[in-house]
């Protein structure tokens, strides 16, 4: 066994440099977004900007002291994390302060946060460590029920908050399962489902009247489905257990179309309702519901090619894009630096999340490799619904963009969750498979 | 385990293909949809027209004509009101919420998002008690304009005025915008390009409670707004002032021109209205008032259109015609026979100087015949063609039958009977010098302004030419030019004027002229009354003069509708001109006194 001369010998220094250039360019973008003249210096305490090169001082300080722990340290604790998170969150429904309708946060003082970052560090450590176990077979229902209730239990916990994005974000770790073995077909059935979901809210536009006959547009739909049906039957004549499986999917897909409605006004609350009308078009109310998609869409489209400019910016500035310095912080970036912004912003998170998996697959550790499936699963859905509701192609989910938006909270838990990850990778060399 | 691994190329893929989907939607709105942009920039950036200063104008002394005053339009987006205290808004303008909510559905008709004219010319202290609570009002500013005012409220008719741009007006020149003034009358309209300078425009941010943020690039994109140039003209503000008062409860026109240059000195059309009526709001209502509800039609320039037959002062021409052709000479005695065409009492005239001073009707019957048959031809109506061809283009060297250059709109040209016009009326050769005899008097076919007969004044004061009459002599600001007007000759010989002259000086001075009332002590005042026959009632009054003799200073034409004969009202008034012009006052104030009570108005409704 090789002896490390330095903490900082195998480190990633290209994940390194891409996670400083995110927090980089993020930072410039708050200063952009709350830039004003009366203030122009970026450290300046009293603005946003200012705060976040202190929470950015703090992050790197946390980035390298998980570099000086041994790396046994995450493995060896890793229930222990999971345990202390399920705690605060517990805790944090008995006597968390509610903020914008969630009860997700502590205050002390003048420092809060949210035990869901911390949630998600320790899920994604309690994964990679069960699912590291020797002992422990994918294969087996029972490896994946746990594995499972791993994910479940605290999303749940956070879901009574209630934070729909935090929830969200638990969901991503499903990809982490789908590397460990889990059937590809799940994904095809939500997809399946989502699709559902859309058409079924879509078609309730819809209804003709012929020849007196009131027809809706659902019931079209309902009609080619059982023809479809029909037909892969016909043609599956000869095998009885297809023809179950085909009558079985028929049956509960029918069943689902015709409970979105119910799903979707007793289980949504009015303003999700909302939003997922005014993203899939149904309803357009650009000064309502849609007023934060149809501003952000403005701020980001008015950038053109080339951006208008460093500090030029006047949607995201002027305060016509709410959030502008933390749920919509990429209107900045699309507004200020245009299209070639917006494609280096995204071109990095893509390549890091692209190196995160890379590295990932090379460990002999598969606790080393599952939490790096985790840690780029989190990262990945951050990325996609904040910059997928900024250009209105996700529903509006209050999460922030990883390294991006301004806040030390969110800041330190992705600087946490990637810097363990470097950690780990960086012994690569050290671990016995 | 191989088989799983593979799995990273479907993450890794799905992470890809997330990536690729967001560029290709920021590509659609980035780049290709241009409509964010515009969003963007009706939001957050306002665009406030920097309007110039109109010119001013100025008399030939420097005292202002018109000048500008500010006034603010206050501004509205109707997209941006939202949350105001309505009752307080309303309470501030004086209007109620009836009124507010009619003209914000209308402003919003315009567009939701631009800016439209909520309240137009509020004045500046209307305007300043609004702008201390303006901040309360989100979607309202006020936008500075500027309106015009004449200090002196006079020469309404030359000064002209300005409205606000009908849709003409924005088709025929795309820099005029709704709700901007462009001059509709007077110098205003002929001067529009010069006076109204050269708009500029400022982009400043506003954010999303429309407070001002700066401006947009630094500036870089504003066009810094160019005052009109002024107008230095020739008229003598006191002297047109005086004239209006003088003109006072009298129909008619006084137009005074500086005969070696042309410049007009006053132009007056009475009665006259104070074009401090026809500004801002008030505009259209008492426009109506002036054209509608007032029989004496004040916005009608008599001086410039009212067609008015000469006349004996047409004797004047006839008689410098006559010398120039040869058919007379300044010894011509011609009995005043009356049997060719009537006339008063006088002895007849045994020269020419005798028969101008007396206005002898059939002394210029004759010399007129003498200047239409000249016998080069056998067929006296051909003879009569040809004598009122090589006529008719003498007389127009006058400035006669045509428009002459003045700088002001609407001017009428008069009229000069030729060969075609009898042609026309009684067929070719059809006609000779016994049907058109009574043009040698001045009546019958001609017509002719007021500024033509001041125009005639200058011509003889001249001795012979007459520059180009006008308004405006020079620019002053960015277009800076001394303007150039073109002389024209008569072409007839200087030495011809000397006996007219003569004749003219005596019809003032002589006991047996027609012009007494016109004589000013130790001044010299040359002059010539004439009587324009009216069909519709009382004769009109014209008295045409210049002064002094020898390098004259001024030439005047005066008509006095309805006030008979020429000598009774018009000569005075042209006498008081010339003296309050050349002196500064006038030192018989009981001839003032007469003219400045008399009512005149009263002579056409008796008859009725």
């Amino acid at each position: 066994m090789r002896i490390k001369r330095s903490i900082f010998e195998d480190i990633d220094w290209v994940m390194v440099i891409t996670f400083a250039a995110l927090v980089l360019f993020g930072w410039i973008s708050i200063y952009a977004a709350t830039y004003d003249e009366s203030h122009p210096s970026i450290f300046d305490l009293a603005k946003n900007h200012g705060k976040q090169a202190l929470w950015i001082g703090l992050a790197s300080v946390i980035a390298i002291t998980i570099l000086f722990f041994d790396h046994r340290f995450f493995e060896t604790f890793a229930y222990l994390i999971y345990g202390a998170a399920v705690v605060l969150l517990l805790a944090v429904l008995l006597i968390g302060t509610e903020i914008k309708g969630a009860q997700s946060w502590f205050v002390i003082g003048s420092i809060s946060f949210q035990p869901s970052e911390i949630a998600k560090f320790g899920t994604a450590l309690a994964l990679a460590k069960y699912l590291s176990d020797e002992g422990k077979r994918f294969d087996q229902w029972k490896t994946k029920l746990y594995a499972l209730g791993i994910i479940f239990f605290p999303a749940a916990l956070i879901m009574l908050q209630p934070d729909v994005g935090s929830t969200l974000v638990f969901a991503s770790l499903l990809i982490v399962l789908y590397r460990q073995g889990l059937s590809g077909w799940i994904f095809g059935i939500g997809f399946i489902a989502a699709a559902l979901f859309v058409i079924a809210l879509y078609l309730k536009q819809f209804e003709w009247t012929v020849s007196g006959q009131l027809i809706e547009g659902k019931m079209v739909f309902i009609v080619g489905l059982t023809m479809l049906a029909a037909a892969i039957l016909y043609l599956l004549s000869k095998r009885k257990g297809s023809r179950l499986v085909v009558g079985g999917a028929y049956a509960v897909s029918l069943g689902y179309f015709l409970s979105v409605d119910w799903l979707f006004d007793k289980v949504l609350k009015p303003h999700h309702q909302n939003r997922i009308n005014e993203l899939l078009g149904i309803v357009s109310d650009p000064l309502g519901a849609g007023y934060n998609v149809h501003q952000s869409k403005i701020a980001i489209g008015s950038g053109g090619f080339s951006g208008k400019g460093f500090l030029q910016g006047t949607q995201t500035k002027f305060h016509f894009v709410p959030e502008q310095s933390t749920d919509f912080i990429f209107c900045t970036v699309g507004e200020e630096w245009g299209f070639i912004g917006s494609f280096v912003v995204i071109s990095l998170f893509v390549f890091l999340l692209g190196r995160i998996i890379w590295n990932a697959e090379n460990q002999r550790s598969a606790f080393t490799r599952i939490y790096g499936y985790s840690v780029a699963s989190i990262l990945f859905i951050h990325v996609a619904i904040n910059i997928g509701m900024a250009i209105g192609l996700a529903p509006v989910i209050g999460i922030p963009l990883p390294f991006f938006s301004y806040g030390g909270s969110s800041l330190w838990s992705f600087t946490l969750l990637l810097f363990t990850f470097i950690k780990l990778d960086s012994e690569r060399k050290y671990v016995l498979r | 385990m191989n088989n799983l691994e593979n799995r990273k190329i479907v993450v890794i893929t799905v992470f890809v293909m997330v990536g690729l989907i967001f560029l290709g939607r920021l590509f659609v709105i980035q780049v290709l949809d241009d409509s964010y942009g515009s969003s963007a920039d009706n939001q957050a950036l306002r665009f406030v027209t920097q309007y110039p200063s109109r010119g001013i104008v100025y008399d030939r002394h420097g005292k202002i004509l018109v000048q500008n005053q500010a006034a603010f339009d206050l501004m509205v987006v109707p997209r941006q009101v939202e949350g105001i205290d309505t009752a307080a808004f309303c309470g501030l303008l004086d209007i109620d919420v009836e009124e507010f909510n009619r003209r914000l559905d209308k402003a919003r008709e315009y567009s939701s998002y631009r800016a439209s004219i909520f309240q137009k010319q509020l004045t500046a202290d209307e305007y300043a008690q609004i702008a201390e609570r303006l901040y309360q009002f989100h979607g309202f500013y006020g936008q500075k304009r500027s309106l015009r005012i004449y200090p002196d409220s006079v020469a309404g008719h030359v000064l002209g005025y300005i409205g606000e741009v009908g849709a003409k007006d924005i088709e025929a020149d795309s820099v005029y915008k709704s709700g901007d003034f462009i001059g509709i009358s007077g110098l205003e309209r002929q001067y529009e390009k010069v006076l109204r300078g050269d708009r500029g425009r400022e982009v400043l941010m506003v954010d999303v409670h429309n407070t001002v943020q700066g401006r947009y690039k630094g500036g870089e994109l504003d066009i810094p707004a160019h005052a009109g140039t002024n107008l230095i003209t020739g008229l003598d503000l006191d002297l047109q002032h005086y004239g209006e008062r003088l003109m006072q409860n009298k129909k008619g026109s006084i137009v005074a021109i500086e005969p070696r240059t042309g410049e007009v000195l006053c132009l007056i059309s009475s009665p006259t209205y104070d074009p401090n009526l026809l500004v801002g709001v008030k505009r259209a209502r008492n426009y109506q008032l002036l054209v509608q509800n007032d029989s004496l039609d004040p916005l009608f320039n008599r001086a410039l259109m009212a067609k008015y037959p000469p006349g004996s002062i047409f004797k004047i021409i006839q008689a410098l015609i006559a010398l120039d052709v040869g058919v007379v000479n300044e010894k011509t005695g011609i009995a005043c026979n009356k049997a060719l065409v009537g006339c008063h009492n006088h002895p007849s005239a045994q020269n020419l100087r005798e028969a101008i001073q007396m206005s002898c009707n059939p002394y210029f019957h004759q010399v007129y015949k003498r200047l239409i048959n000249q016998g080069k031809s056998s067929n006296y109506f051909e003879d009569s063609a040809i004598g009122l061809d090589a006529w008719e283009k003498r007389v127009k060297k006058f400035g006669l039958g045509q428009r002459l250059a003045l700088d002001l709109p609407s001017l009428k040209s008069g009229s000069i009977p030729d060969v075609a016009l009898y042609d026309r009326i009684y067929g070719a050769r059809r006609w000779a010098f016994s049907t058109i005899y009574s043009v040698s008097i001045g009546q019958g076919e001609v017509e002719v302004v007021p500024l033509q007969m001041a125009n005639l004044a200058a011509i003889i004061a001249n001795r012979g030419y007459y520059v180009d009459p006008h308004i405006v002599k020079q620019f002053d600001g960015r277009l800076d030019s001394s303007l150039s007007y073109e002389a024209h000759s008569t072409n007839i010989d200087a030495a011809y004027f000397e006996p007219v002259i003569d004749a003219m000086q005596r019809v003032v001075d002589k006991p047996g002229g027609t012009a007494r009332r016109a004589r000013i002590d130790s001044l010299i005042v040359c002059g010539k009354t004439g009587t324009a026959e009216n069909p519709h009632g009382e004769d009109h009054s014209v008295f045409i003069a210049f002064a002094p003799r020898e390098n004259p200073q001024i030439a005047i034409a005066v008509y006095v509708e309805n006030a008979g004969f020429g000598g009774t009202w018009a000569a005075p008034i042209a006498s008081l001109m010339i003296e309050r012009y050349i002196r500064g006052s006038v030192r018989d104030s009981l001839k003032e006194d007469r003219v400045l009570e008399a009512n005149l108005l009263n002579v056409e409704r008796d008859e009725d």
